[in-house]
């Protein structure tokens, strides 16, 4: 499953600290430089990405239902 | 004009007759302003009261079942409006209105009322911090519930958009009126069954009457039972009404009710860079660190360094040597000396030392035994005598016995 921003970033930043505590081998550090990376690009294409979609919630005969609401600028 | 012609009522007849003619629908749904006197609550739950202005009285009634949300109570010369329907009561013929809502009037009525259900609800801890549910982060949807007119949703839109594009999902709700209160109820419950996971609930400025609607006890009781988080933006800053009392946050306007709403996604975006440098420099460190280990490992192993080592272990051993030898060279000294203090002492009680003061030794020969005493020896026995420095060799030619003690 794909994570959250929320998750990514938290993810992200339990490994920068991690990796600034030292006490790792080479190996490891690789990995997680790597993992690191990877999550730095990942948010970054999600904040570049947020597209603002509104929907209209639009109740009928008890029912719910949601619509494309056009934005008037 | 008799009677004959005219036909006669009874009373009840004639009861009906004008009621027929007063509940006809001039009179329904109507709104009058005036002043409560002689209210009485009764047991029964009924509402009885006598609403009035300066010149004129008019008998009202409000039934229990509108009455039981009405947020604040009647009280002898409040101004109120009321919403009613004309009737008739038959057993004393007189006409009534029946009650089926009542609004505070005027400003004054307005505030007292907003005290009165401000202390209840506070009393029964709708406003308490502990029930304050706190707003995600990072919300991926948001749920606005105003009216589809006005700025109020431009600015939130625009406020968002700007910060942090999320989606959002708009409910078209009724903020000012009657019919406000009620739908600001269902549009809250409308957003709890679908997947937004923070509510923005707001409305423009205005006067005390225009935010009425958000000092309804129907509406605070809706926001403190909803499962999502809401945030209030009721008029503007200097504005407060119930509804941003029992919010979980309180915005001072609407566009403040988004910013709170969404991070702003430059400073996300600078934090996530800020991660990023992090990452790099501590990978370059942590590189840096590896090679100046790898070279300073190198260098321990390279044949000059070796060559060094053993040098330096030759030397300790000529040092190691040397020592060895000097000491035991002390050894052997303070064996000489002690040597040489017991040959002192052997040399005092030495028979050598006795022969240098004039004594001598005589041996009988040729056995060379030690003579002592006159009987030890005969006549013509050869002797040898022991002197300082040599021996004499003679004949025994007499002996004779003294006594020298």
């Amino acid at each position: 499953m794909e994570m959250s921003f929320e998750e990514s970033l938290a993810e992200l930043e339990g490994i920068v600290e991690k990796l600034e505590k030292g006490q790792l081998s080479l190996d490891e550090s690789l990995m997680l430089f790597e993992k690191g990376i990877k999550l730095v690009r990942e948010c970054n294409d999600r904040l570049k990405n947020a597209q603002q979609k509104v929907e209209q919630l639009i109740e009928e005969n008890g029912e719910l239902r949601t619509e494309k609401f056009e934005v008037e600028e | 004009m008799v009677f004959e012609e005219k036909g006669i009522y009874t009373v009840h007849e004639f009861t009906l007759a004008v009621k027929s003619i007063l509940t006809s629908g001039t009179f329904n749904d109507v709104w009058i302003r005036g002043e409560i006197s002689n209210f009485t609550n009764h047991s029964s739950g009924h509402r009885y009261f006598t609403l009035k202005d300066k010149s004129s009285s008019l008998q009202c009634v409000m039934f229990k079942w509108y009455g039981k949300n009405m947020g604040f109570e009647l009280e002898h010369g409040m101004k109120v409006l009321v919403l009613g329907d004309l009737d008739v009561y038959e057993q004393r013929g007189v006409y009534q209105l029946k009650v089926r809502a009542i609004r505070p009037d005027g400003i004054g009525e307005l505030y007292k009322a907003f005290e009165q259900l401000k202390n209840k609800l506070a009393m029964e801890g709708l406003f308490s911090p502990e029930h304050k549910k706190p707003l995600p982060r990072y919300p991926k949807k948001i749920g606005v519930a105003t009216s589809p007119t006005g700025v109020v949703l431009h600015d939130i839109l625009t406020v968002i958009k700007r910060r942090y594009p999320v989606s959002l999902l708009f409910i078209p709700t009724i903020v000012q009126g009657e019919y406000a209160a009620q739908s600001i109820v269902s549009s809250i419950s409308a957003l709890n069954k679908t997947d937004v996971d923070v509510i923005i609930m707001g409305r423009g400025g205005g006067s005390i009457e225009d935010l009425w609607a958000f000092n309804e006890e129907v509406v605070a009781r809706a926001i403190f039972n909803s499962r999502i988080p809401i945030i209030s933006a009721v008029g503007h800053e200097t504005d407060y009404t119930i509804a941003d009392f029992v919010a979980d946050v309180r915005a001072p306007t609407p566009s403040a009710a988004a910013e709170l709403a969404v991070p702003d996604r430059a400073e996300l975006a600078n934090h996530v860079s800020r991660l990023g440098d992090r990452l790099i420099e501590n990978q370059r460190r942590s590189i840096r660190e590896g090679l100046s280990n790898l070279s300073e490992l190198t260098a321990g192993v390279e044949p000059r360094v070796l060559m060094e080592r053993i040098a330096d272990n030759m030397q300790y051993i000529d040092e190691i040597t040397q020592r060895q030898i000097l000491s035991l060279k002390r050894i052997l000294e303070a064996r000489k000396s002690l040597f040489n203090a017991h040959a002192g002492k052997l040399d005092a009680v030495s028979p050598l030392g006795t022969l240098l003061r004039g004594y001598s030794i005589t041996l009988k020969l040729p056995e060379e035994t030690l003579v002592r005493s006159i009987g030890d020896v005969k006549k013509k026995d050869e002797l040898s005598i022991i002197v300082n420095d040599g021996k004499i060799k003679c004949k025994v030619n007499d002996k004779e016995v003294c006594t020298w003690k």
